[in-house]
């Protein structure tokens, strides 16, 4: 069985971003990027799925620009068997991310797609979900857990009041959440081999998508500040403030 | 005028809370429709016709709808959508499943987590991690939206006389089945709609240490637990405790932080509560700069002593 592990190139989760002065956006000049969290879990998992026997190849794909190979690179150094860049400056939007990789998923024909929950850029949380109903598959979201045995899945989900597991016959599209691994950090040697695995390169014009999005961003800007109250010495004093409240 | 969907959240008994939100929201946008889908709901269905403002209230019962499969919903709301203008759900686990789904049935971008509207086609909206709040306007003709529940009034539960009208699931698309579920039981109140939460970090050690410390000071205040992802990731309570980003998004009046630094992260998910308190024994704390009132102190020994002179 075939993998395929859409992953993205999103501002390093440890920078605090910074909105632009002039409201267009988020400033990455000169930001560290790196792997969607989450899509890094992807990979994670993907790979596991490989060292169990249960899949054959990976195929990591990113849409984005040039610098996406980098991401692609890393996918690679994880473990992913070769990876496809598809090529573009304009920002792309879930649904078209989704049109993608539908029509990728045609070519590939693979029995898993494995994606992160969303992106910490846009926060969207929609580009699996929509890819299986473009597909016509179903989907496992937020996943904490992932079994496969003959042609369906089980797989584990986090939803509000706990946990549920839900069964989707194969190929299906499996979204996942923090807890279903921790990905392994690539070695030198394998970072120094993922330079030699195969990375295709295309263009959303290959795949008969048009990037056109359809939300226009009128303004970005700082979230309300919470400015700091005030420090109390001891318990007692937090007693009282308490009952200030009303809730003591 | 416009005619807006909205998803009820629900157990197939009653309706929770998180649709009153939802309502409000819609609303906002032009008439509001319900769709109750389930199995054995159609007293969701009356519950729901009660709340103020709403017109019509589709019912949906068919046992393919029982645990609300995307597979098996997102093809009846579409279906739906050939009559309505705005699918409207909430933000939660159910929402943020089948939403995307019907976007992308329908060709529509969907706008998530939508913290206002600002005009029918226009909204704003939480972006990493809610450190940049974008203010998006979509041209698609037909909308599919989520909600932040925190972010809108909530819609009274009485007041509305909306009539119920039964509609055809669409069946079984045979992609998926549901195996089961480990739901948390608990007499406490539900984390997004307490008043009072109490949330602990990682500070508390381990699980046993983290319920012998949190759950007495929760009890007596009729709070509700939440916790860090620190503290889940750790295994000392389970993901549905979890406030966070990539958790529930909170926004109770009293908020109390025990023994949780305030990583970005956590903080996305509890700065809009109302009076954030928090006790850590680093002053240096970033949760002390979004903290109305702080008390720098151990943990295990504040705690107890606060829970004795309460």
């Amino acid at each position: 069985m075939k993998i395929l592990v859409p992953v993205k190139r999103v501002i390093d989760y440890n920078v605090k971003p910074r909105v632009k002065m002039d409201g267009t956006g988020v400033d990455l000049a000169n930001v560290k990027m790196s792997m969607n969290p989450f899509d890094e879990i992807a990979v994670e998992e993907a790979i596991r799925l490989k060292e169990k026997g249960v899949a054959t190849e990976i195929v990591a794909v990113s849409v984005g620009p040039q610098k996406a190979q980098e991401t692609l690179r890393t996918a690679l150094a994880m473990g992913a068997d070769r990876a496809i860049l598809v090529q573009t400056d304009d920002e792309v939007e879930p649904l078209t991310v989704a049109k993608i990789l539908k029509a990728i998923a045609d070519e590939e024909t693979p029995g898993l797609v494995i994606l992160g929950k969303q992106a910490i850029d846009d926060d969207c949380n929609q580009t699996g979900q929509m890819l299986a109903a473009l597909m016509g598959r179903p989907q496992g979201t937020f996943a904490s857990k992932i079994e496969v045995s003959g042609d369906s899945v089980a797989v584990t989900r986090e939803v509000d009041g706990g946990l549920e597991t839900v069964k989707l016959a194969l190929p299906a599209i499996v979204t996942t959440d923090l807890r279903l691994n921790e990905p392994r950090y690539a070695s030198l040697p394998n970072i120094m081999k993922a330079k030699s695995k195969p990375l295709a390169t295309k263009a959303p014009v290959d795949y008969g998508v048009d990037t056109a999005p359809r939300l226009k961003t009128l303004k970005v800007s700082e979230p309300p500040v919470r400015s700091a109250g005030i420090k109390v010495a001891d318990v007692d004093a937090l007693v009282a403030k308490l009952k200030e409240l009303g809730v003591a | 005028m416009a005619k807006t969907l909205v998803w009820v959240e629900h157990d197939n008994a009653s309706v929770k809370d998180a649709t009153l939100a939802v309502v409000t929201a819609a609303s906002q946008l032009g008439a509001v429709h319900l769709l109750v889908a389930g199995s054995g709901c159609a007293a969701v269905a009356d519950q729901a016709a009660k709340i103020a403002g709403v017109g019509k209230v589709y019912l949906a019962d068919d046992a393919a709808l029982k645990d609300a499969l995307a597979e098996n919903v997102a093809p009846l709301i579409a279906s739906l959508m050939a009559d309505h203008d705005a699918f409207v759900a909430p933000a939660t686990s159910h929402g943020k499943n089948v939403a995307p789904r019907v976007a992308a049935l329908l060709d529509v971008m969907q706008i998530s987590d939508i913290l206002s509207v600002e005009d029918p086609k226009t909204f704003t909206r939480p972006t990493y991690a809610g450190n940049a709040i974008a203010t998006v306007q979509s041209s698609d003709a037909k909308l599919v939206i989520t909600v932040r529940g925190t972010a809108f009034a909530k819609a009274a539960t009485e007041g509305g006389s909306g009539s119920v009208e039964a509609v055809a699931g669409a069946g079984d698309a045979g992609l998926s089945s549901f195996l089961g579920a480990e739901i948390a039981k608990s007499e406490r109140p539900e984390l997004t709609s307490a008043k009072i939460i109490v949330s602990g970090g990682r500070a508390l050690k381990d699980g046993p240490t983290f319920e012998a410390t949190i759950f007495p000071l929760a009890d007596k205040l009729g709070a509700a637990v939440g916790a860090s992802r620190a503290a889940v990731d750790a295994g000392y309570v389970s993901n549905d405790y979890q406030v966070g980003q990539t958790g529930k998004i909170v926004a109770p009046e009293v908020y109390i932080a025990v023994g949780i630094s305030g990583a970005i992260q956590h903080l996305a998910g509890m700065k809009d509560s109302k009076t954030i308190i928090a006790i850590n024994k680093d002053e240096d704390a970033p949760i002390f700069q979004v903290a109305d009132v702080g008390l720098v102190a151990d943990l295990f020994s504040a705690v107890p002593e606060l829970n004795d002179k309460l």
